[in-house]
């Protein structure tokens, strides 16, 4: 951080034990380590030039970063040495200088206010415990009961975050692009919550979840293409193919354990979309389908100024102004309405029979069979039912875009879903909701951060599983209590 | 009841079971004694169809459940406490016995939930405890606990006394004994605490190499001088 060594210094000038050299070497080691990672990384940047592809060096950043790095280490080497309460007041000034000065470039100001917090963080840390740093132990317990608090808490949260979804549309702040993002979240967490189901409870690590997004996206595109057949016929259509392809794959893979099941389903993933890519004839290949109708209002109303024959419009038919933005708040309470039915299936299913088998199939495979538990059954109704989710997703995701092609179901999306469970927390689901605001909103909040965001995505995951391997919020809750409200009901239909 | 005849085991080419043979009546306490890759976790294994004989039958009251699937012999009425336990780690007490009652009557829970919480009342106190945070014993009696929540005919244990205190051991084994004697369950208990299994049985086994070299009452293999020169004396 911005902190000259010499103000430290006279900061606290009671502590002899201060030891400089050996902090200020240590300081200049980080810088120099920080030095041979920027000078490759931030120093160079390749620019389009009429002549072909230049190399445009960037001093400025390189020698801010190496700064900034040593500054840092120098402040943690402080805190260490009994000078925590200097160096948080100089690390909350520099976070405020980075909040309120100009900044040549957002990147500065983002790291002026991070570092500085972090750093404030650590040294607020140390006053109050007397250590500079918590072991894992202490550190991982801390965390939990945070976690089991947001967990309690979820019964209020739960009802405000949905009413604040519901009516959100109907505030003033909603214009287009705010409801676009709206859109985008909500797909993603309802595709984390459909595999939540896999994953989460059933335990099984599916790496190609993005094929059945794919099938459910396709499916709809080719019917309302070939046949002509609308939104709401194909809706549940897609539903169906997609488990039915998740029945497919679950049959021969699922005797598979661990890694090889995760890389027979990785594979799956890149086999439909390479047969999208390849059946030119039938899919458009790399073209895509463009054109796919968008949804009416449940078959009687058309979101356009002037609908056709047999149709009326929906300005009309209730009243309102025509404006284009109906449809998109529509789109909206469609897809917040199919999450929330995928995250009330996963409520209720944990409770049910079925549920408790994939909970017992995720703790203890072998000590599930010996209880009577039919695996293979189990695992292909959660395959199934996993897959059904994806494709009413994809579905919206195809009548939303209006285009699609293969390179919307690459395998970056189904990493991203994956990390989108893991990084909550598996089987949790508010844990979902708080890793897409952080794994999707994040970078869409910070795209004037350009090139950088991505960066700043990849070190959030990388934090994330350094201080909470097994996600944010991986607490479970039992699903029934002794003498509780509910009557736990006996478990005759997991057979 | 369980009656298993020539019973081959192989774990790929590894012959684990060379021919089994083997009766357990009902209402019997039976222990299969044995020392260390003897085969006798492969037999109990065995008996609940994984890994599958590959030669021999095992027929259970009356019917061949050699080929059947694990979740299917399970249905039949034998239930297991495996090797190492395997309870639900992160599950709470009270759902690891709920996960037991999945092939029960339906409707059963209540009263069978009742009865185990009775012979072991320390799982009582631990109700709503994570599983994976008990102590080893505590687990053990989590695992019969929850194999005799699917009211089983059948009870298969594989070594119960593993790795627990003496004092522990003794409780354990005491609840078998009144599970017998009171819910006339049979008991069929794989064990390397001889003294404890063999005192404990009608009826015993001796396996060595994955063959059964001795048989008797539970109290005339207790006498064998073999027996006790081979399992008994110095491990006490």
């Amino acid at each position: 951080m911005t902190m000259p060594s010499h103000t430290a210094s006279a900061a606290a000038p009671t502590n002899r034990a201060v030891d400089w050299p050996g902090t200020l070497r240590d300081a200049g080691l980080a810088a120099f380590v920080a030095l041979l990672l920027t000078l490759p990384l931030v120093g160079l940047r390749t620019i389009d030039r009429p002549t072909g592809l230049g190399i445009e060096a960037r001093p400025d950043e390189v020698i801010a970063s190496i700064v900034l790095v040593f500054l840092g280490r120098l402040g943690l080497g402080l805190i260490r040495q009994n000078l925590a309460l200097p160096v948080l007041v100089l690390a909350l000034a520099c976070a405020g200088v980075g909040l309120v000065l100009p900044m040549p470039t957002q990147v500065l100001r983002l790291v002026l206010v991070a570092g500085g917090g972090i750093i404030a963080l650590r040294a607020a840390i140390t006053l109050t415990t007397g250590r500079s740093k918590l072991s894992q132990a202490e550190r991982d317990r801390r965390m939990d009961r945070v976690a089991v608090q947001v967990q309690h808490a979820t019964k209020y949260i739960a009802p405000v975050a949905i009413i604040g979804a519901a009516i959100l549309p109907l505030t003033p702040i909603a214009d287009r692009q705010i409801l676009d993002i709206g859109i985008l979240l909500l797909t993603y967490i309802m595709l984390g919550w459909g595999l939540n189901i896999v994953v989460g409870l059933a335990g099984l690590l599916d790496l190609g979840y993005v094929a059945f997004y794919a099938v459910g996206a396709y499916s709809y595109a080719l019917l309302a293409h070939y046949f002509g057949l609308s939104f709401w016929v194909c809706l549940p259509l897609a539903g169906m193919l997609a488990a039915l392809s998740g029945v497919l794959l679950g049959f021969p893979v699922l005797r598979l354990r661990g890694d090889y099941f995760a890389i027979v389903t990785l594979g799956f993933g890149e086999i439909i979309r390479i047969i999208l890519v390849n059946w030119y004839q039938f899919t458009g290949g790399p073209n895509g389908i463009s054109g796919i109708p968008r949804p009416s209002f449940f078959g009687i109303a058309d979101f356009t100024r002037t609908p056709t024959e047999g149709m009326a419009a929906f300005h009309e038919l209730f009243g309102l102004e025509f404006s284009s933005l109906h449809r998109i708040v529509f789109m909206y309470y469609l897809i917040l309405a199919l999450a929330l039915v995928v995250n009330l299936f996963t409520l209720r299913v944990r409770k049910l029979p079925l549920g408790r088998a994939w909970e017992a199939l995720r703790e203890d495979e072998i000590a599930s069979a010996s209880l009577g538990i039919n695996r293979t059954n189990m695992k292909l109704a959660a395959f199934a039912i996993a897959a059904m989710f994806g494709g009413f997703a994809g579905s919206f995701f195809a009548t939303r875009q209006g285009f699609i092609s293969p390179e919307s179901f690459t395998f970056i999306e189904s990493a991203i879903i994956l990390a989108i469970v893991v990084l909550g927390g598996m089987g949790s689901q508010i844990g979902v909701v708080v890793a897409t605001l952080l794994v999707i909103g994040l970078p869409e909040a910070f795209r004037e951060l350009a090139d950088y965001r991505m960066l700043a995505f990849g070190m959030g995951m990388v934090v994330i599983m350094l201080w909470r391997p097994r996600g944010l919020l991986a607490h479970r809750d039992p699903t029934i209590l002794l003498h509780g409200g509910r009557k736990p009901q006996s478990a005759g239909a997991a057979r | 009841m369980l009656k298993v005849s020539g019973v081959h085991t192989f774990y790929g080419a590894i012959e684990a079971l060379k021919g089994i043979d083997l009766e357990i009546g009902s209402g019997e306490i039976v222990s299969l004694i044995g020392a260390n890759g003897a085969g006798k976790s492969t037999l109990l294994m065995t008996l609940c169809g994984s890994p599958r004989a590959r030669q021999g039958r095992v027929i259970f009251e009356g019917e061949d459940i050699t080929d059947l699937p694990t979740h299917e012999i399970v249905r039949r009425g034998i239930a297991q406490s495996p090797e190492g336990r395997r309870i639900f780690p992160r599950m709470s007490v009270l759902e690891n016995l709920q996960m037991g009652s999945i092939v029960a009557k339906p409707g059963s829970f209540e009263t069978e939930l009742e009865r185990v919480l009775t012979l072991f009342p320390r799982l009582k106190e631990r109700i709503h405890q994570r599983a994976g945070t008990m102590s080893g014993g505590e687990q053990q009696m989590l695992a019969i606990g929850r194999a005799l929540m699917s009211q089983p005919r059948l009870l298969l244990l594989d070594e119960p006394s593993l790795g627990l205190a003496p004092l522990i051991v003794k409780q354990i084994f005491q609840v078998i004994k009144a599970i017998n004697e009171e819910q006339k369950m049979t008991v069929f208990m794989v064990e390397q605490n001889a003294f404890h299994a063999l005192k404990l049985a009608h009826r015993g086994y001796v396996m060595v190499n994955g063959r059964i070299t001795m048989t008797g009452s539970g109290a005339q293999l207790l006498a064998d001088p073999e027996v006790r020169a081979a399992y008994l004396e110095g491990g006490h």
